[in-house]
């Protein structure tokens, strides 16, 4: 799915997170967002997933305006997200983690689950198979039974990624997937985000700190600061970009020259 | 003599107790399941006796109706009504986080008891309604006692099992999952506000049902016996002592406490007279202790909440 973002501004008290930002994210893409600290990458990722309302611009998803659209609402028109700082539901097993997330199930009805419950089994059934698949794709199988609360980091940055592949949507906002995930893990990651966009037709944009891993999944990349587009490119080509180097460079010597 | 009396104060016991475990069970859909601060216990419960008091008993002049219907359709439109006091309660805070929430609660339930205290044409006011009628009446005074009984521990059974399906089902899922992140149940598509707003409902709905048995089994209603001191407060401590989030903790919670409050009675009757006058006051001293020591001991309570098992598993190795 395409998503473009319309000269959005959205400012947080005194503090301008984004301002005037355009950009596309091609469909079958894996497109890398990078930004020095405070660029307005999270900003952007809430307001295309819909969590904050921009003061200004709109959002389109395939050509559809959805900028008044909630979050739980553009899931079903295919967008779904991960968060920086991963959200699990601790007091739930791993496993009902994952159940959770695929829509359609006729046991979220209150009457259905008292009165047609093989319906729920039925449903159910489809879904367990598909959990118990994400699972042990993402080697949290052993897991399953334990209170997500209980897991590790990195574990919880896998099962949110579980959650995106619970999923029908075929376009992700990954923030930062690559975080506390051990390199091993991490590889077999990449891997899987690049089968999803090149043979499953997945969409994907990606905000990333870990530069190794931008240059290997990302294409184009779009650099962001100051809440605006700075440039946009290959990997190489932008990180022979002049400006880009100033903004990562002086953002930096900037920050150490104030005390 | 004594053992006759001592069965017929178990049977009194049983029944009340077992009336507090239906409130409590509709508290725990509330907090337990979708964590919502509802302090307004005492509004829902009043609306059901209430409703099914103004349906139930003879005509009277002092208040609406009453329109003679039997206990069944009282026990009904009172779970009913309630429900709908819920819904429309629920459109304007149900968005509201916890605390908030709380709050917002604290004042609808005193509104609605300040209606019903002062709204003469319908409730007769402080003076209350009494001669609702009892189930069972022809059974003679033991019979009626012990099939009151039956029917409040057939009514724990049958809303168990509803609450223990939907809690089971993909519904308690999104709730408890609502619950422990709204903003990531946004995430994966799920309206959350339909979903808080069901729980809220049903929650109350419960309660209105309880509070109309209990119309049926006191025989009479006043404002004051929905002191939130005795609802609210003690629901909420049996809650917590029993389980939050587990329905047979909250049942078990209900008998528990109830059993605590009941005995206390008994205790502070013993006490010399310079101290029997604050024996009420004791009472309550003595349930916030258990409530302290529970929550410093024991904060999942004596039955902590686990997750359901699994509808269908897959059995699938880890390798």
């Amino acid at each position: 799915m395409r998503i473009e973002v319309r000269d959005v501004s959205k400012a947080f008290g005194g503090v301008q997170a984004v301002r005037h930002c355009t950009l596309t994210v091609e469909p079958g893409t894996v497109t890398g967002l990078i930004g020095p600290n405070g660029a307005g990458k999270s900003t952007l990722f809430d307001i295309v997933a819909g969590f904050t309302r921009p003061d200004a611009g709109r959002v389109l998803l395939d050509g559809r305006d959805v900028t008044d659209l909630p979050p739980h609402r553009r899931f079903h028109l295919g967008l779904v997200r991960t968060f920086q700082i991963p959200r699990v539901f601790a007091r739930m097993t791993v496993e009902e983690n994952l159940r959770l997330v695929p829509p359609r199930q006729p046991g979220e009805k209150l009457f259905v689950s008292w009165l047609a419950w093989p319906r729920v089994v039925r449903r159910e059934r489809e879904i367990a198979a598909r959990a118990a698949e994400v699972l042990e794709l993402l080697g949290l199988l052993h897991l399953r039974d334990e209170l997500a609360g209980h897991l590790s980091g990195g574990q919880k940055k896998l099962l949110e990624f579980g959650r995106v592949l619970m999923s029908p949507c075929r376009t992700v906002l990954l923030d930062e997937p690559g975080a506390g995930v051990n390199r091993t893990l991490l590889g077999r990651l990449a891997a899987l985000i690049e089968r999803l966009a090149r043979e499953e037709g997945y969409t994907f944009c990606v905000v990333e700190h870990d530069m190794d891993l931008v240059a290997r999944l990302c294409d184009p990349v779009i650099v962001m600061a100051e809440g605006t587009v700075l440039a946009r490119g290959s990997f190489d080509e932008v990180r022979r970009d002049r400006r880009v180097l100033e903004a990562y460079l002086g953002g930096t010597l900037g920050a150490e020259a104030e005390p | 003599m004594e053992l006759v009396g001592l069965a017929s104060f178990l049977v009194f016991f049983l029944t009340l107790a077992g009336i507090y475990a239906l409130v409590t069970l509709g508290l725990n859909v509330q907090w337990g399941f979708a964590g919502q601060f509802d302090i307004g216990i005492a509004g829902f419960w009043a609306v059901g006796a209430y409703t099914t008091a103004i349906l139930t008993t003879p005509p009277s002049p002092f208040h609406l109706g009453g329109f003679g219907m039997p206990f069944t359709v009282g026990a009904a439109a009172a779970t009913l009504l309630a429900a709908l006091v819920a819904l429309a309660v629920g459109r304007i805070c149900v968005d509201l986080r916890t605390d908030y929430l709380a709050i917002a609660t604290i004042g609808i339930g005193e509104i609605l008891r300040l209606v019903l205290k002062n709204e003469e044409w319908l409730t007769n006011g402080v003076r209350g309604i009494a001669g609702i009628p009892r189930p069972f009446a022809d059974l003679g005074r033991t019979g009626q006692a012990l099939a009151f009984l039956a029917l409040v521990l057939a009514a724990i059974a049958t809303v168990h099992a509803l609450l223990e399906r939907a809690r089971r089902a993909p519904w308690g899922r999104v709730q408890r999952a609502i619950r422990d992140d709204e903003t990531a149940v946004l995430a994966v598509g799920r309206d959350v506000r339909r979903f808080r707003l069901e729980s809220f409902v049903l929650g109350a709905a419960v309660m209105g049902f309880a509070g109309a048995v209990h119309a049926h089994f006191v025989g009479f209603i006043s404002p004051e016996a929905f002191d939130p001191l005795y609802t609210t407060f003690l629901v909420w401590v049996m809650l917590v002592v029993g389980g939050s989030g587990n329905n047979l903790g909250a049942i078990l919670g209900a008998f528990a406490v109830w059993a605590i409050w009941s005995l206390a009675q008994f205790v502070t009757a013993w006490l010399p007279l310079e101290w029997a006058a604050r024996a009420g006051a004791l009472r309550v001293l003595l349930v916030g202790v258990l409530l302290q020591a529970v929550l410093l001991w024991r904060p999942q309570g004596l039955l902590p909440e686990r997750p359901p098992p699994p509808v269908v598993r897959d059995e699938r190795e880890s390798r």
